[in-house]
């Protein structure tokens, strides 16, 4: 099999080598045996081999086949069965883009608004040119009056957006990058942490850097999957398109899941643990004590490769099962059961996502939890954790030559998190907000918010951050439909297209991959790429960062190091490169070429030379989550329920596709799940809406009745605004006040700059009363 | 002439609304039709932790087996794009072989 598709490569390569001479050598990617070039004709449409990666959509960037007719309209997507990453599978998302593309609300001119009317619908259409010389003129203007640390960029979610951004920025000298979320609770605490011990990210071997995928003789089926604090098969993070779980537990994989909530799979699970929410580094300790105690761990692993065993196993003897047992309400028999089950598996797979980072300290549960695999040699083997392929390096950021060591300086929260400063390359978002608040140490000036809806999504308490936002004199907004952030606060909207309309790269997060994602539509009325809006802007505020004549040239530019151009690249996506395991072992992981890992010690390290430069704790440990029912014990007669946010929806992707009508049908409303016993006890039935209260705010939820929650756990879900209401700033703001879980969250990082508890809140429920 | 279906291996239906989606879009029904409607049976402890918790796509009166694609040699829509990969459509018969091989499978004769 990989013989035949070797071949391919060569053919291709060959085909390919005539007109493009000078270029350097192609590198080595194992391509698929396209039946037909990448774009044909089918029954009567025109057919286009695609990727779909944002906006719209998620993470993953799934292979699709792109249908459009003569008169140049999208009629359909499908799945691309040739792709090994879906095997022509899709979720809903996808199939319902053209209804995206084509949705009447989509703003398709550029727009400029009166920094007085930030709030009322009244815009004004402006042409490209002087949408582009006015955002340039203010923007250099602030660069070169207050300096260029005073612009902040802000990005979402990361798709096909943030490495262009992170170029806006730095190549503009600013070191003001941000994502609007406290502790910047997402992924990347997780990665940093991984990257501070280990020197490289771990992620799940479900065969996705292979062509021939569970066919391919090297890899193993995971013995045990264990879901950790993520329900995968509907969200889906790095780069782990959640079925795989499904076709491993298909060949015999068996599951760990532990999770507030009984989701399908853990009622399929070996082991279901019923977490109390933000107690996961408890746990993590309590197993591994088990595991420790019973001589379950890979000794041998342990010897060779790992650092600080006998002090994590004395920092982990402080949390005995009776003791992990009353912190997160499981009982001791199945902690030390499934602790067992995971250390006994050939090899196991760690299957962690957001609820990880999305706890204040996330630094030390992360470090925990990866231990355990780290402890039972479940690193760098098959079936079991792998470090992610590369092809490029420029998903965690582009362009950070432009940024000089001085302007780096200034990049906020350096001086509060010393841990900023070890390599990271973005700001501690609590403490942009303290800037915008204060003025100090600098006033921030402008902002550019590309495709985030953070006062909807990430950002917490929307009326603080609102108002810290005001200050800015100038806020310019790309995105593809008016948001409540937008209406809010945007002087300036460019509208972005859609993925159909533009050409683009798909080398992201995961397993990397070459993929491209291929225009098949002309732009909706004015609307340009992100990508194009970005090089035209950078362009006119730092040339020498934007050399390229065109985005073609730019895409020819970024993959020019894989000896591909773009054009050719489109042919013959997707590519893969090679991948091995055991790589510690074979000198590969180290950057001075060394056996073992690139860390202080060459080992992993389980007490941290990298935290403890950082001036935090070594070992992994457990805090109380605050709010909490035993950190704040004071709260709960008002406030009686453990609350948990973020649930992911099938049909919808954070705070996007609400309006988008077969979507939006399959989840028309924003949810809390109660047990049915609970919402008896408040009086509360199916259907009902209630209000969600803290200390802090509320916001209307309507009752979803169902045992997969405890009596005292409820799950809500998060992203909500309504695009039908009234957007103007005082007739609701698209319904969100009251629809914003951030209503009941702060901003509130944990001590190393990183994580805040979006997921572990308490509250109490009680029934909407008519006309509110 | 042999009559076509579906089957199901229910076992593996999570529930992701692809089919329905699918479905719908191919054959333009509104929100509130369906040609294949997900039926979520559970979730209840009925012993201690045993859980019944599954889903079974149903398909409708509106469902025409995708003739439209059958005919030009396609899978019907919702048998492609099926995220658990537990749909399969064919003759009756050879359906009905495959049905006795594995438990929590339904064959739909349509
Ligand atoms: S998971 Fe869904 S939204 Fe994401 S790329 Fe795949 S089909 Fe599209
Ligand atoms: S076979 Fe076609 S018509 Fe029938 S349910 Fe599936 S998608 Fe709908
Ligand atoms: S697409 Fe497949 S897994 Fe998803 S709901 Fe339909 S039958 Fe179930």
């Amino acid at each position: 099999m990989e013989e035949t598709m070797e071949e391919t490569m060569e053919a291709n390569a060959e085909a390919n080598t005539e007109e493009k001479k000078e270029k350097v050598d192609k590198k080595h990617y194992t391509l698929i045996n396209h039946k037909k070039p990448f774009r044909y004709d089918e029954d009567g449409l025109h057919v286009t081999r695609s990727c779909g990666w944002s906006a719209p959509g998620c993470h993953l960037g799934c292979g699709l086949l792109m249908y459009t007719n003569d008169e140049g309209r999208l009629v359909k997507v499908e799945g691309d069965p040739e792709n090994p990453f879906n095997e022509g599978r899709v979720c809903c998302r996808c199939l319902a883009l053209p209804e995206v593309v084509y949705h009447p609300d989509r703003i398709l001119y550029p727009m400029k608004r009166n920094k007085e009317d930030r709030g009322k619908d009244k815009w004004e259409k402006i042409t490209w040119d002087e949408a582009y010389s006015l955002v340039a003129e203010k923007f250099n203007y602030y660069k070169d009056t207050f300096g260029p640390e005073t612009i902040a960029y802000y990005a979402g979610t990361g798709r096909d957006i943030g490495q262009y951004l992170t170029r806006l920025c730095w190549g503009s000298g600013s070191p003001t990058f941000v994502f609007q979320m406290s502790g910047q609770a997402c992924y990347s605490p997780r990665v940093a942490g991984c990257f501070a011990n280990t020197g490289a990210f771990w992620l799940g071997d479900y065969s996705q850097q292979y062509p021939d995928r569970y066919n391919n003789p090297n890899w193993q089926v995971p013995e045990c999957i264990v879901i950790w604090g993520n329900n995968p098969i509907i969200s889906n993070s790095d780069g782990l398109y959640g079925h795989w779980v499904v076709d491993c537990m298909k060949l015999g994989s068996e599951l760990v899941v532990i999770d507030p909530r009984l989701t399908w799979l853990a009622a399929k699970a070996q082991h279901f643990l019923q977490i109390r929410p933000g107690t996961d580094a408890a746990l993590a300790l309590g197993m591994i004590d088990v595991i420790v105690k019973e001589d379950l761990y890979d000794q041998e692993f342990v010897s060779c490769w790992c650092y600080g065993f006998e002090e994590l196993a004395s920092r982990a003897a402080e949390y005995p099962l009776s003791k992990v047992s009353e912190i997160t309400w499981i009982p001791a028999n199945e902690i030390a059961e499934a602790a067992r089950f995971i250390a006994k598996s050939s090899n196991a797979i760690l299957q962690w996502g957001v609820a990880i980072d999305q706890t204040k300290e996330t630094v030390p549960t992360a470090q925990a939890l990866l231990a355990i695999f780290e402890i039972t040699g479940n690193i760098d083997k098959p079936g079991a954790m792998v470090p992610p392929t590369n092809i490029l390096n420029y998903a965690a950021g582009w362009g950070a030559e432009f940024l000089s060591r001085e302007q780096d300086a200034k990049r906020l929260g350096q001086d509060k998190y010393p841990l900023l400063k070890m390599g990271f390359q973005e700001c501690a978002t609590d403490e942009v907000m303290n800037c915008l608040e204060s003025g100090k140490p600098f006033k921030l000036k402008a902002a550019w918010i590309q495709t985030t809806n953070f006062l909807a999504c990430t950002g917490v308490d929307p009326k603080r951050t609102l108002k810290a936002h005001m200050n800015y004199e100038f806020i310019v907004c790309v995105d593809l439909f008016m948001t409540p952030t937008i209406m809010a606060l945007g002087d300036v909207f460019l509208p972005a297209c859609t993925f159909a309309e533009r050409d683009g790269l798909r080398i992201g997060d995961g397993m990397q991959r070459a993929e491209t994602i291929n225009k098949v539509i002309e732009p909706l009325g004015e609307s340009k790429s992100d990508m194009e809006i970005n090089l035209e802007i950078g362009k006119r505020i730092s040339p020498e960062a934007w050399p390229w004549k065109d985005v073609e040239e730019m895409y020819s530019s970024i993959i020019d190091e894989t000896g591909y151009s773009f054009k050719e690249m489109q042919e013959v996506a997707p590519g893969y490169p090679a991948f091995e395991y055991q790589m510690h072992k074979k000198s590969m992981l180290r950057q001075d070429g060394g056996v073992g890992f690139e860390t202080p010690t060459g080992r992993i390290e389980l007490w941290s030379h990298f935290y403890n430069m950082a001036s935090l704790d070594p070992l992994p440990a457990f805090e109380e989550p605050t709010p909490g029912p035993v950190a704040t014990p004071e709260l709960l007669d008002e406030y009686p329920l453990v609350l948990t946010t973020g649930a992911r929806n099938w049909s919808m992707f954070h705070s996007e596709h609400r309006q988008v009508p077969h979507l939006r049908a399959i989840h028309p409303d924003a949810i809390i799940e109660i047990n049915p016993a609970t919402a008896k006890k408040y009086g509360l039935k199916d259907g009902d809406w209630c209000w969600v209260e803290n200390h802090l705010g509320r916001c209307k939820r309507r009752v979803v009745q169902t045992p997969i929650v405890n009596e005292q756990t409820c799950s809500t879900d998060h992203g909500w605004w309504l695009p039908e209401k009234e957007g103007a700033l005082d007739e609701g703001l698209y319904g969100l006040w009251d629809m914003c879980v951030g209503n009941l969250i702060e901003y509130n990082c944990g001590k190393s700059g990183f994580g805040a508890n979006y997921k572990t809140l308490l509250c109490k429920i009680y029934k909407v009363e008519e006309g509110e | 002439m042999s009559a076509y279906g579906l089957l199901i291996d229910y076992e593996w239906c999570t529930g992701c609304h692809t089919c329905e989606v699918a479905c719908q879009i191919e054959h333009a029904l509104p929100t509130d039709q369906w040609g294949i409607k997900i039926m979520n049976v559970g979730p209840w402890e009925y012993a201690p932790k045993k859980w019944q918790y599954a889903y079974l796509p149903v398909p409708t009166d509106q469902c025409d087996l995708c003739k439209n694609r059958v005919e030009k040699s396609h899978t019907p829509t919702c048998v492609k794009h099926c995220q658990a990969k537990c749909l399969k459509y064919g003759k009756v018969e050879k359906l009905a072989e495959e049905l006795a091989k594995k438990p929590k499978q339904t064959l739909f004769s349509l």
